[in-house]
Parts: C-alpha cells; structure tokens; sequence
C-alpha cells in the first residue's frame, strides 16, 4: 500500500485540478497581474523599474500564494475529512506535510516558472534572472509552510482570508528582506552565498519545525 | 473493549458530560439517546480523541488511547455529522483514501464494498452529485474498507430511506456478530433487537443512564 503521504498529496491536488475556482492558474494569473500593475505604473522608466523588479516579484508571489491558503485545512474541516485525518494511525505532521507539499506543487512551482518572464519584463539581466528565480525556488516553500501555519490557526473560524495574510505576511518578512538584498548584491557585482545560504537555513528550519507546529494546532483548534 | 471512567468535558466552559462511567464490550452495541444539544457530539468526538477531556480516562483494551492511540487509532472508524468525503471525489476514490488513512485495508474489493452498501452503480460518479443518504452509504463504506473493530457512528440513520436503513443495519449485524464494538448516537429510539444493545439516554444534566 502507498503511504499515506503520497496519497493526501496526490488528492490535494487532485481537488485543486476538479475545482476550477481555485486552480494553480488562478494563482499564477493574479501573480503576473500584480506584477505588471507595477511595470504599468512606473510607465517607461525601465531603470526604476530594473531597482524594484525583483522586489516585485517577491511581493506579488507572496500575495499569490495567500490567496490559496484559506481553505488549505478548511475545506478538510468543514465536509469532516479533517476528522478522519486526525484519527489517522499515522503522524499527522506527515500529513500536514503533505498538505504543504500539494499547497507548494499548485502554488509554488507554477510562480517559480513564470518568474523568469516577470523577470524578463522588467528588463533584469539574465544572470539576475535565474538569481531571482532561484531565491523564488528557495522562498516559495517557506510561504507555503509558514502560511499553513497561520491557516491552521484560524482553522475553526468563519471567514479568515484577509486574517491569515495579516498572520503570516509578517512572518515572511526575512524571506522577502534577504531574498531581496541577494538581487541587489549580485546586481552590485558582490558575492551572494551567504544569502542564499541562509534562505536554505531557513527553508531547513521551517520544514523541520513548522510542520510539527501545525500539526499540533489543527488539533488543538479543532478540540478546544 | 472499551472503557470510559469519570469522563468530564467542558465545551465553552460549561460542563457538558458529567463524570461518565461505562463499558462496551465486544458485540456489543450501546445506544445513546437524547434530545438535541445535549452533547451526544461531544462524547462521540471525546471517544475518538477530537475532543480533550477536562478529567477522566478513555481505555481501549486496558490501555489509555492517549498512550496507546497508534493501535486505537489503526481500530477506530469514526462517521460524524459531516460524512467526512470529498464532494469532487468518487466513492472509489474517497474510499481509497479512507482505507489508507486507517492503514488497516479489509480483504474486500471496492465493488464488493459498494454492493454491500447499495451504491455500486455511482462507483465512478463525483459525490457532490449523489443525495445525502447515498453520500451517507459512501461513510458507511468506511467501515467496510478496513478491519475496524471500533464503530463510532454518530446519527448514522439519519438520511437513509427504509431499504438504506435495513442495508446498514445488517452490516451493523454482522460487525457485531464478529466480535466488533459500536457506539451510536440518536434521538430516536432504536426498533432493533438483534444482538446485545444497551440503550442509555444522555440528560441534560450531563449525566448518562
């Protein structure tokens, strides 16, 4: 029999692809949109919009991948399948990780593609493209596992999709502040390991931990 | 078998159950009856660890559920208010999960499983489009899908017609016939005399007699 990992992971998915009001494209669509809102606004002035772009980026990919995030745990609680995954045999920070694994494959990896386009639009140096898209790689798993966090948090409430931005967007904070200065070095000529070390630390740190706590979240705002 | 001792469960810091004491034993079914809002929920989701007891202890087979939840769990099937199935999913598919999630597969195949619960003909049908007692039968499955020792159903007939109640009942029967152990909830009375039923009523009070 197929672990229970693969199989939540593969039915996270499965759902996203049946329900067409909350597929990937819908998430990947609102990220380019806000992306180019900001090359509109800054009208020709590509050498602004050269300094702001990949901080564009991060912001518009941050933003995507909240929009998703609301009915990551509360889908499962409200038709009762959060239930039975709770009396499952099995860890269930497993399958929070597999909650995240799906969250990521529909959300994450659908921005990290388009990236490099957004990249190209707002007129980044190849080189700075793929050190943009790169930290999009390292930075997108982060939000997927710190925004179901916060959903797990608000998991029994009613109505919390501007409550589990206002959660977790702060938490991204280092994300966005070191994914930013790693394009701004590179762009400036200096070396950039260091901060793409510490996105990997922090990558690390968040699936090691993270799923353990919102694992013991669910079940606490689901029993209290 | 499963023992509860000087249960007590607060919800919203108001007791709700009242130093509950009782035993089911194999082949037994106890059958719990109270008016609405007495908190029949509340213990069935107590019984299955979804809900934190203020005081007193839930044993399966002599040992805590806490300590021992892995084996508890692996034995439990829980069907609750919400049936706990994905509307975009198929009663195959849904089945499939749940047969993972318990890690304790039965020997039936998937078409035996729906014959026996009378929805083979929606087998490969998204369950959003099937009524809510053929979505009811899509929980019962459930129980099928795995070795469950353990039946935790809380209003189980509710939705089902006449033919849906008869089919469920006899695979209540048979369950309790191979040693299994049920608790089920109602605030109707039970027209069932078949096997070993123990009928209490929960109070308002809190209290079970």
């Amino acid at each position: 029999m197929k672990p229970l990992f693969f199989i939540i992971l593969v039915r996270d998915i499965k759902l996203v692809g049946r329900n067409p009001g909350e597929s990937a494209a819908t998430t990947v669509i609102f990220f380019v949109i806000v992306a180019t809102l900001f090359s509109f606004a800054a009208n020709t002035d590509l050498a602004m919009l050269r300094v702001i772009g990949p901080t564009v980026v991060w912001v518009a990919a941050l933003l995507s991948a909240m929009l998703s995030l609301d009915s990551i745990f509360k889908a499962d609680y409200a038709d009762g399948t959060l239930d039975q995954l709770l009396t499952s045999p099995d860890s269930l920070s497993m399958i929070v990780l597999a909650k995240v694994t799906a969250h990521w494959v529909v959300t994450g990896l659908p921005l990290i593609v388009v990236s490099p386009i957004l990249g190209i639009l707002m007129g980044l140096d190849f080189r700075l493209i793929g050190i943009l898209t790169l930290t999009v790689v390292l930075s997108t798993p982060i939000f997927s596992l710190v925004g179901a966090f916060g959903a797990a948090l608000v998991v029994a409430q009613k109505k919390t999709g501007v409550l589990i931005s206002l959660l977790t967007l702060p938490l991204c904070v280092p994300i966005l502040i070191y994914s930013a200065s790693a394009v701004a070095a590179a762009a400036a000529g200096q070396p950039i390991s260091g901060h793409l070390s510490l996105l990997a630390a922090f990558l690390v740190l968040s699936l090691t931990i993270l799923p353990l706590a919102t694992a013991g979240t669910v079940r606490i705002a689901t029993g209290g | 078998m499963l023992e509860v001792r000087n249960l007590v469960v607060e919800r919203d810091s108001r007791i709700v159950l009242q130093q509950l004491n009782f035993i089911v034993h194999e082949s037994e079914l106890l059958y719990i009856t109270g008016s609405n809002g007495v908190g029949k929920t509340t213990l069935m989701r107590t019984l299955c660890g979804l809900v934190q007891a203020e005081e007193g202890e839930i044993l399966w087979n002599n040992s805590s559920i806490k300590k021992n939840s892995i084996e508890y769990f692996r034995n439990l099937a829980y069907i609750g208010h919400d049936n706990g199935i994905k509307g975009d999913l198929t009663p195959v598919e849904n089945l499939e999960i749940d047969r993972s999630i318990r890690q304790n597969a039965s020997g039936l195949s998937y078409q035996e499983i729906l014959e026996q619960v009378g929805i083979v003909k929606l087998a490969h049908r998204p369950c959003r489009f099937l009524s809510a007692g053929q979505k009811r039968m899509v929980a019962m499955g459930r129980l099928l899908a795995s070795n469950l020792k353990l039946w935790i159903l809380d209003e189980p007939l509710t939705s089902l017609d006449e033919k849906a109640q008869t089919r469920f009942l006899f695979i209540l029967q048979e369950h309790l016939k191979n040693q299994g152990v049920v608790i089920a909830t109602s605030h109707q009375e039970l027209n069932w005399q078949q096997g070993r039923v123990v009928n209490k009523h929960l109070g308002t009070d809190g209290m079970l007699t």
